[in-house]
């Protein structure tokens, strides 16, 4: 019974804690500690002249105030470029505490240190910073005119320029292959900033243990092994030294893989000089002003096609912008100007990219990591070439699908793990037929015309996505059975709401043959697992997943060999079920696990009766050996690693019906579909859950979400209020279907599925509201105002009067 | 500078609890770390995101947006006082945890919380009272599909208990 676990969707283990006000987040901690609150710049360029900390020093329970002044050896240094590449020619870090220029609204100048949080703040609120304003860059394309730099030593506010070039199969280069296309199209395509945005922020809490002088850290962090060995460096510390752990975290969606964070260096630092625990939790300001955005980028689109609608060359050049420093390199580009090409062969590419400085908070990935600009840019083009040829937009795509006969494929382009894009598996042609039936594509045309003789506008788009999930370089796993029969599995990646302790669990049971009862699982605890990466790009049920099971089957074969040896049996005619040993066929000559447990580490000493069984008067066996085998361990227990030669590729295609309002210009998602295929199902509720939770931050980003700069470079909408996140209300009913094509790169044959809900929701909704309203979109988000400008630059370009019926604007 | 502390005392989860704190100090504050009670979380600090929801006198309300003296004298319950007497789980948090109506569960305990409420006032509602029910509480994980049928399911829950 315990083998069906895997694919079953059972409940969550995580919530019956969650859901009684029993979870442990950061801020839960550290009841007693001091705490910390930072001074921000409010200028988003500016020489800091002088600090004036006097006003703060009679504040009742002040313990310390530090600017960069006080900050010795590496702590005093720029913070780590995390992902080096040769193309990010002028990469540029912070400093935990700004030394003479701020770069953004939100940097912090001064960590001041109280016996409580409202102390804090009252204190930094009285410390008195001199700035000496410089000219603010803002904006993408301000940013490339360089009339002003963001980093003085960085001409054109250029960090990075990167050109990846793939030759059609007649050996044209992708210009070439345009100019001769008997088709060819140009055109602009943007999209605007947006953010992670957890409703747990991010938070640091250190104690320093004098006596041993060692250091434990929680942090609200995606990567708890490497803000460890970040916080090592910098304190001259030890490794060993230095315990990092990732509590239940309130959500992440990629801001918090960046590390380490000023906070993650000076809090721990605090601790150590005060020698008293200290602790900084972010609070929502913070989080908009001084952690990480995405998304902003400005694309330019060459394409030149066939006929048929068939794609024979594609150059893309896009500007990225990446804020004021860029701790996580190029990552993002990178993966936008890789992933773009999706399901799709396009005879001959190029891509050129460069990342730009500005004086806004830096870009790092957030969920989906440059692919929903990708995949807005390709799907964009699909739609422009079906429009223009006057076919169906299925068609064009159908037309350029890889086929399932064509795996592996190579797309020739380097990905962001430095590995060949090479496609691993999948049916794209049957994901397009899925997500047709499920949205009812071929009937939807007399759905619309009805509509419209009502007065009511209704649009239908669709998006296809291939994504890169499970990178490297690898993860771990560490099983042990104790002899109580309890099974403990770690991994040393983190959880920020997936149900790693659920999907772990039926990995371990279905490998093992043991109930998920007996079954715990920790992650992103140092104390337990020391060597991981980290929970992004979708790979922890690729990495993690497949560490555990090989870690399992390792211990496995461990425990039917000691188990052989008691019950005098063939390994091989053994079985576990339910936690027992038995011998197939012969269920009467068994042993439970718990007991294998307790043989395999030899003991001189007992600590009960259990333990009885295994000390040296108790054992048989031959006296000739040593009690531990030759290449065995004592201890039923064992630590493997998966690391994949390169990425495997999920994917899936999602359509979206919408209608608009034809006075207000409101969107209004009615129906959205996808079908999705990320290999082998471990939990297919909870893939349902990550897939809703994307659809619904993808809905967010298309129709609502944006961050807005004034030219000074002030983020005018850093709160709740006025950053629009969707609620219940603006959240349709997320209809979805499965395809399982395994992956043939690992054994459990899984592809990750976190990222893929949020990625092509732009792309649809802007299809569907063009297919409503006749209108080119080609930013996103759009929201009601912009529409609404859009219809009335169309009704001009019509050469309509002001008052002309809406309904009338033309198909593009 | 001294601030001035005052006594606040409240019946929390039906026990009478105190604590001598500032004016200022936020109900949600108060809950959390005087009376370390961390179940109730602080998502916004500006009443938006919902995450603090607690009951006073059985009505939601946003605690990082009163005063701890506010509530002085008041009945608070938060969402470590929604299981039953002998700590089994009330109909809501079943059918949330049965529901996958959670991920991270950062914003989960102020949805329990507007959700018993919601139900204690409409014990069989439409679906548009429960979209109108939840719908002050931000959610970043789940896409709010499960947690409408969490709602549901909850109510199914209640009338079978019956």
């Amino acid at each position: 019974m315990t083998t069906k676990l895997f694919g079953e969707p059972i409940p969550r283990r995580e919530d019956p804690r969650l859901v009684t006000g029993r979870g442990r987040f950061l801020d839960d901690l550290g009841g007693r500690a001091l705490a910390a609150a930072f001074v921000r710049s409010p200028h988003a360029h500016a020489r800091v002249v002088d600090i004036d900390v006097a006003g703060a020093l009679d504040v009742e329970g002040l313990v310390a105030v530090y600017t960069w002044d006080d900050l010795g050896g590496r702590v005093g240094e720029p913070l780590p470029l995390l992902i080096p590449h040769p193309a990010l020619t002028h990469g540029r870090t912070g400093y935990p505490l700004a030394r003479d220029v701020v770069r953004h609204v939100g940097e912090p100048v001064a960590m001041v240190v109280a016996t409580d949080r409202y102390l804090a703040e009252d204190a930094a609120d009285r410390i008195l910073v001199g700035y000496e304003p410089l000219p603010p860059v803002v904006g993408i394309e301000a940013a490339a005119a360089a009339d002003h730099l963001v980093h003085e030593d960085v001409p054109g506010n250029a960090g990075a320029r990167l050109v990846q070039e793939v030759p059609g199969p007649d050996g044209l280069s992708a210009p070439a292959a345009i100019e001769r296309a008997p088709h060819r199209l140009e055109f602009r395509l943007a999209i605007e900033r947006s953010a992670s945005m957890p409703l747990e922020g991010r938070g640091v809490y250190a104690r320093w243990d004098a006596d041993d002088e060692s250091l434990r850290v929680y942090s609200s962090t995606q990567t708890s092994t490497s803000v460890r060995m970040a916080i090592a460096a910098k304190l001259d510390l030890p490794p060993a030294k230095v315990e990092v752990i990732a509590p239940d975290v309130g959500g992440g969606f990629g801001v918090k893989i960046v590390h380490p964070w000023p906070e993650e260096i000076l809090v721990p630092w605090a601790a150590r000089l005060l020698g008293r625990e200290v602790k900084w939790t972010e609070d929502r300001r913070e989080h908009f002003t001084s952690s990480a955005h995405e998304r902003g980028q400005v694309h330019f689109v060459r394409v030149g096609f066939d006929d048929e609608g068939r794609i024979l060359g594609l150059d893309v050049r896009f500007l990225h912008d990446h804020g004021a420093y860029t701790p996580y390199g190029i990552i993002v580009p990178i993966i936008t100007s890789t992933q773009l090409l999706g399901p799709y062969k396009v005879g001959a590419y190029r891509v050129e990219f460069t990342s730009l400085y500005t004086n806004t908070v830096q870009v790092t990935p957030y969920r989906g990591a440059g692919r929903p600009q990708g995949v807005f840019c390709m799907e964009r083009t699909m739609d422009r070439v079906a429009v223009h040829l006057g076919r169906d937009r299925t068609l064009v795509r159908a037309a350029n699908l890889i086929q399932p006969g064509d795996f592996p494929y190579d797309q020739g382009l380097t990905f962001q793990d430095g590995r060949p894009l090479i496609y691993d598996s999948g049916d794209y042609p049957e994901l397009l037929r899925m997500v047709k039936e499920l949205i009812g594509w071929d009937d939807f045309g007399k759905a619309q015309t009805e509509a419209a003789v009502r007065g009511r506008r209704l649009g239908l788009g669709l998006a296809c996505y291939v994504e890169g999930t499970g990178v490297g370089p690898y993860e771990g796993g560490h099983v042990e059975v104790d002899s109580s029969g309890r099974v403990h599995v770690s991994t040393g990646l983190t959880s920020q709401g997936q149900g790693h302790q659920t999907v772990f669990a039926q990995i371990a049971a279905a490998e093992l043959g043991v109930p998920i009862e007996d079954i715990r699982v920790t992650t992103g605890d140092t104390r337990r697992f020391r060597y991981a990466v980290g929970t992004f790009a979708s790979r922890a049920a690729v990495l993690s997943g497949n560490a555990i099971a090989l870690a399992c089957r390792a211990l496995r074969d461990k425990a039917l060999r000691i188990a052989a040896d008691a019950l005098e049996a063939d390994p091989r005619d053994l079985e576990i079920e339910d936690g027992i040993v038995r011998i197939r066929g012969n269920p009467a000559a068994s042993i439970p696990l718990r007991t294998v447990a307790v043989l395999s580490n030899p003991l001189r000493y007992a600590f009960d009766e259990e333990a009885a069984r295994a000390t040296q008067f108790a054992v048989g066996g031959s006296t000739d050996q040593p009690p531990v085998a030759e290449g065995e361990q004592p201890g039923l227990e064992g630590t493997q690693y998966y690391s994949p030669v390169r990425s495997t590729f999920a994917a899936g295609a999602h359509a979206a019906i919408v209608e608009t309002d034809p006075d207000t210009a409101e969107v209004r998602v009615l129906r959205y579909a996808v079908v999705h295929d990320c290999g082998r199902l471990i939990n297919p509720r909870i893939v349902e859950g990550q897939i809703h939770g994307g659809v619904a931050q993808g809905i967010g980003g298309a129709l609502y979400e944006r961050l807005i700069y004034d030219e000074h470079g002030q983020l005018l909408n850093a709160s709740f209020m006025d950053f629009l996140m969707p609620y219940a209300t603006e959240i349709p009913a997320i209809e979805t279907a499965h395809l399982e094509t395994p992956s043939p790169l690992n054994p459990l044959g899984v592809k990750g599925a976190g990222e893929a809900g949020v990625i092509p929701v732009s792309a649809v909704i802007a299809a569907a509201i063009e297919d409503a309203e006749g209108i080119r979109i080609e930013e996103m988000p759009i929201s009601p105002d912009d529409l609404f400008r859009l219809r009335e630059r169309a009704r001009r370009a019509a050469g309509e009067s002001s008052g002309a019926e809406a309904g009338e604007a033309r198909p593009v | 500078m001294t601030e001035e502390r005052l006594d606040v005392e409240m019946t929390v989860n039906g026990v009478p609890r105190g604590a001598r704190v500032p004016a200022r100090r936020l109900l949600s504050d108060f809950l959390r770390h005087d009376l370390g009670l961390t179940g109730t979380h602080v998502g916004c600090e500006h009443g938006v995101c919902g995450c603090c929801t607690v009951l006073l006198d059985g009505e939601p309300v946003r605690s990082c947006l009163m005063f701890a003296v506010g509530a002085a004298g008041h009945a608070v319950t938060t969402v470590e006082g929604l299981a039953a007497p002998g700590g089994s789980p009330s109909p809501v948090q079943r059918a949330f945890a049965e529901c996958h109506a959670l991920q991270c569960g950062f914003c989960t305990p102020g949805f329990l919380c507007t959700v018993t409420a919601l139900l204690r006032d409409r014990p069989r509602p439409t679906d548009d009272e429960v979209m109108a029910g939840i719908s002050g509480n931000l959610c970043r994980c789940t896409g709010y599909q499960n947690i409408v049928k969490a709602v549901h399911r909850a109510s199914e829950l209640m009338a079978e208990a019956e």
